[in-house]
């Protein structure tokens, strides 16, 4: 039985340093959760406290119903998925897979069923005999995975468990692990770095910084609208501009540099200095607009990358994608930019509170 | 926080095991060394508490010079192991020595053959009616002799070298060659490479190397007790002080342990201070490169290294042959055969049974603690499991007579009298020989991967089980290696026995340190063979579990 997760107001210090400083969660049944953060931001640790490895110094965890803060970690019903696998280097890949049903003293042939079952679903069934010094890292992933959904626990967890894969395999395991996830419908709590590794492969995502939650979000929501400068430059690439903001809510006045004017429709009534983000494919070159001359331009095939000095010494990056046009600017053109302002993100500069809707 | 408190406190298996613990390192090492202590300052000659004895060390020329000695041989022995030791690490790293596998494996067993018998052999071959020494007087010269100080250098230099050999090649080989190549390529001649580069960098190990000699040949007994012949150190005059039948003085016996663990422990905070500072972190991503070489050059590298290891590795064969030769009570040569066994079967099968019972029971002893040990001490750090650590740690830096003198004047009295019995014997030999394996048992433990245990937790067993099933069975090969040492070194072991047995609890050692002090070399050979092929055996089969790669250092 798979269970929704709610984490009020978890605190977890360490001596002075506080490593979550009051995060609050409330993860659905059978969704595929991801805390992404640079490394220091906490989600590492509250992962291990879901699991029972770290103690938890304030606030409330429940799988459902059942408060799981005092339970101790081998009674939490969980799947974990470690970041170097932690598999048993004395046990076969069949013996690995097979250790969490002998613990539940799930019966001999239903056991047998199940390895085989797991193994499959994961394509290592050819390897049920090998001893874990014998598979590839690739291979030692799968056996990780097997072990964790065999049991069908309550929840899933998975502490980066791509980030010692090369990129190729990475990629390929990412799709094995969603493909698998919706499939066996279990809650699951994933932890990453690597953010368009969270966006690929999660429901939702919470983005963390220094022990507390900026965003939760679907994938599209926390690209399309980051609630914060950190989130927009955290996820995908972002150009910041400073802006002065005048004006009523329904439609301000927001000036860069007093080269572009635009209006815009907040979410409330702000004056004063604003900090506009704006992705590189929200930018483009037209007749009016923000002058600058190209610096550098690089091909990538779908789209080409330009990186554009503005006249008061700002750099930009500015993609076109090769489908709308066939024009390729060169180096040292002077050209202008501007973007919709309808779907640029805008924040008060001081508070780095959202104020684009 | 509140909650947490206010929860009833509840002992697990880690703080009773860690309880347990700690008592009986309290009752077998801090309960001993403390009464030695107390013996050291009273005296039957002055009332009350008195430096008395610690005076008359440094006033009596009887006493003092012993300290004197001991620092002579150990600084004389230090110096001539690291002459040897270091070059033969470096041919041994750097050039393609003919059949080095073999040599490395010859060496490591000569240092872990029982100390003595390198005494007792090169007394066969070069005391008073040694072979050697027949074959000079036959040209009418004297051999030079191995009573007295330069004997005692020479046999400790043969049998201690290795330690340094393994500490240089280990450094050795962690070099990494860019290291020396960047020499070369800023225009470094070779020998001035090794000067400026190479030696610096492997130095501390050297050092550490030194300081494994200088502590051994310091706490040694019976190479010197063999061989001085009045040339008396501090391990055998605290064997005298104590043991001697006109004047047992338990009081003068303390005082003297308390100089050499002071000695001790002088050393240890020298390498704590010194030498562990200085430590470099190498990582070595390119190991240096053998150098083939062909022909004569080839062999003038192999010579000096076969040359060496055939002199460590002698006494082990002569003591072999030695112990098939029949000989009359005149020393003439009867013939070739088993009566040497057999004398020793008649007389001295207790103390064959007494060896192996009590090693055996020690070993089942250390290999569990030394679990739980290595597992406390890397796992579950705290001050206590730090204490347990250097509680544990004490013994192996200590001589094993100091050990054997607290273990009698602590036992022999009540509320635990254990004098004379068996489980003294047993217990001196699980505190000194336990190291090895917590030693090598958490060296194992720390390049385990933690996350393995919590992944059994997580599939749902439970910490005490997990430990068992799981972390104890992958701690095996690491606490096995460990217990491998421990085990050669408890068979061997003469220095804590020599004053803790009695009659029913005599083992080999004792019969062979007895057996050639009445002069009866045959069966001296036939038991310290048995305890040779011992050694070699078990040595071998580490070798074969670990397929070569056994850390002794």
């Amino acid at each position: 039985m798979t269970n929704n997760v709610i984490i009020q107001n978890a605190v977890k210090r360490y001596g002075d340093f506080t490593a979550l400083n009051g995060v609050s969660l409330d993860i659905h049944e059978g969704e595929f959760f991801t805390l992404l953060g640079p490394s220091g931001c906490g989600k590492t640790t509250l992962l291990r406290m879901i699991a029972g490895f770290n103690s938890i110094e304030g606030g409330d965890f429940y799988f459902g119903e059942k408060r799981i803060n005092d339970m101790p970690a081998h009674k939490r019903d969980i799947g974990m998925v470690f970041q170097n696998y932690a598999i048993f280097p004395h046990l076969t890949v069949q013996e690995n897979v097979a250790y969490g049903l002998k613990a539940r003293k799930v019966p001999r042939p239903e056991i047998k069923k199940r390895v085989d079952n797991a193994l499959e679903l994961v394509q290592i069934a050819h390897l049920a005999q090998r001893k874990p010094s014998e598979l590839s890292g690739g291979q030692q992933q799968r056996v990780a995975l097997a072990r964790a959904f065999v049991v069908e626990p309550s929840v899933l967890l998975m502490d980066e468990p791509l980030s010692n894969l090369d990129a190729k395999l990475r990629v390929q395991m990412r799709s094995v692990i969603k493909k698998l996830q919706r499939r066996l419908g279990i809650t699951t709590i994933y932890v990453t770095h690597d953010q368009e590794e969270a966006l690929a492969i999660s429901d939702r995502i919470a983005v963390m910084k220094e022990g507390r939650i900026m965003q939760i979000g679907t994938p599209d929501e926390v690209y399309a609208r980051p609630q914060n400068p950190f989130v927009a430059g955290f996820i995908g690439v972002s150009n910041f501009l400073d802006c002065d903001i005048s004006g009523d809510m329904a439609n301000a006045k927001v000036s860069i540099k007093n080269e572009l004017e635009l209006n815009m429709h907040l979410c409330r009534q702000f004056a004063g200095k604003g900090l506009l983000s704006a992705r590189p494919e929200q930018l483009f070159f037209a007749k009016e607009g923000m002058p600058g001359k190209t610096l550098y331009s690089t091909f990538l095939g779908d789209f080409i990358e330009y990186e554009v000095q503005l006249d008061d010494g700002q750099n930009l990056i500015v993609n076109e994608y090769t489908k709308d046009t066939s024009v390729i600017h060169p180096v040292g053109e002077s050209v202008k930019i501007r973007f919709d302002p309808n779907r640029v993100s805008l924040y008060e500069s001081e508070t780095g509170e959202v104020l684009s809707r | 926080m509140k909650k947490r408190a206010a929860k009833r406190f509840r002992p697990d298996f880690w703080f009773v095991t860690k309880a347990t613990l700690l008592l009986a390192l309290c009752l077998f090492i801090v309960y001993p060394f403390y009464t030695i202590l107390t013996k050291s300052v009273f005296s039957t000659k002055v009332e009350g508490i008195t430096l008395y004895n610690f005076i008359r060390f440094f006033t009596k020329p009887y006493y003092y010079t012993t300290l004197l000695h001991s620092l002579v041989v150990c600084l004389s022995t230090v110096v001539l192991a690291t002459a040897i030791g270091v070059p033969i690490a470096y041919l041994m790293t750097r050039y393609n020595v003919a059949g080095k596998r073999i040599l490395h494996i010859f060496i490591i067993m000569s240092l872990m053959s029982p100390p003595f018998i390198g005494a007792y052999s090169w007394i066969i071959l070069l005391g008073r009616n040694g072979l050697i020494a027949k074959l000079f007087a036959l040209v009418g010269m004297t051999s030079p002799t191995i009573y007295g100080r330069n004997g005692i250098i020479f046999v400790f230099m043969l049998h201690l070298f290795p330690y340094i050999y393994l500490y240089t090649s280990g450094a050795m080989n962690s070099i990494d060659s860019s290291l020396e190549e960047a020499a070369e390529n800023l225009g470094m001649s070779k020998l001035r490479r090794i000067w400026t580069v190479t030696l610096p960098v492997i130095l501390p190990s050297i050092l550490a190397g030194c300081i494994m000699v200088f502590m051994t040949s310091l706490a040694d007994f019976g190479t010197p007790m063999l061989l001085g012949e009045g040339y008396t150190v501090l391990p055998v005059l605290v064997y005298n002080e104590y043991m001697s039948e006109s004047a047992v003085n338990p009081n003068m016996a303390s005082a003297l342990s308390v100089v050499i663990v002071t000695c001790s422990l002088l050393v240890l905070t020298f390498q704590k201070l010194v030498v562990d500072r200085k430590n470099y972190m190498m990582s070595s991503l390119r190991p240096p490169e053998e150098v083939t070489l062909k022909g004569a050059k080839r062999f003038w590298v192999s010579f000096p290294v076969y040359f060496i290891t055939f002199l460590a590795f002698l006494p082990q064969i002569v003591v072999v042959c030695q112990s098939f030769v029949e000989r009359s009570f005149s020393g003439m040569v009867q013939g070739i055969n088993l009566s040497n066994y057999q004398a020793m079967m008649k007389r001295l099968s207790t103390n064959i049974t007494n060896t192996y019972v009590f090693s055996i029971v020690a070993i089942v002893f250390i290999v569990i603690i030394g679990i739980l040990a290595s597992y406390i001490i890397v796992r579950r750090k705290s001050k206590v499991s730090s204490l347990i650590d250097s509680l544990i740690m004490f013994p192996y830096v200590i001589p094993g007579s100091v050990l054997g003198i607290g273990l009698i004047i602590a036992f022999n009295r009540k509320p635990i009298i254990l004098v004379g019995t068996a489980a003294i014997m047993i217990i001196s030999y699980i505190i000194r020989k336990i190291p090895y394996t917590v030693r090598s048992g958490s060296a194992f433990l720390y390049q385990m991967d933690p996350y393995i245990e919590e992944a059994s937790i997580n599939l749902g067993v439970s910490p005490i089980k997990t430990f068992f099933t799981v972390t104890a069975r992958m701690m095996l090969p690491g606490i096995l290696s460990g217990a491998v040492l421990s085990w050669i070194t408890c068979i061997n072991e003469l220095s804590s026995s020599i004053m803790l047995y009695s009659g029913k609890t005599s083992t080999i050692a004792v019969a062979i340190y007895q057996e050639v002090m009445r002069m009866s070399d045959g069966t001296a050979a036939a038991l310290a063979t048995i305890l040779t092929v011992t050694t070699i055996l078990s040595l071998l089969i580490v070798f074969r579990l670990t397929r070569g790669k056994v850390k002794i250092v």
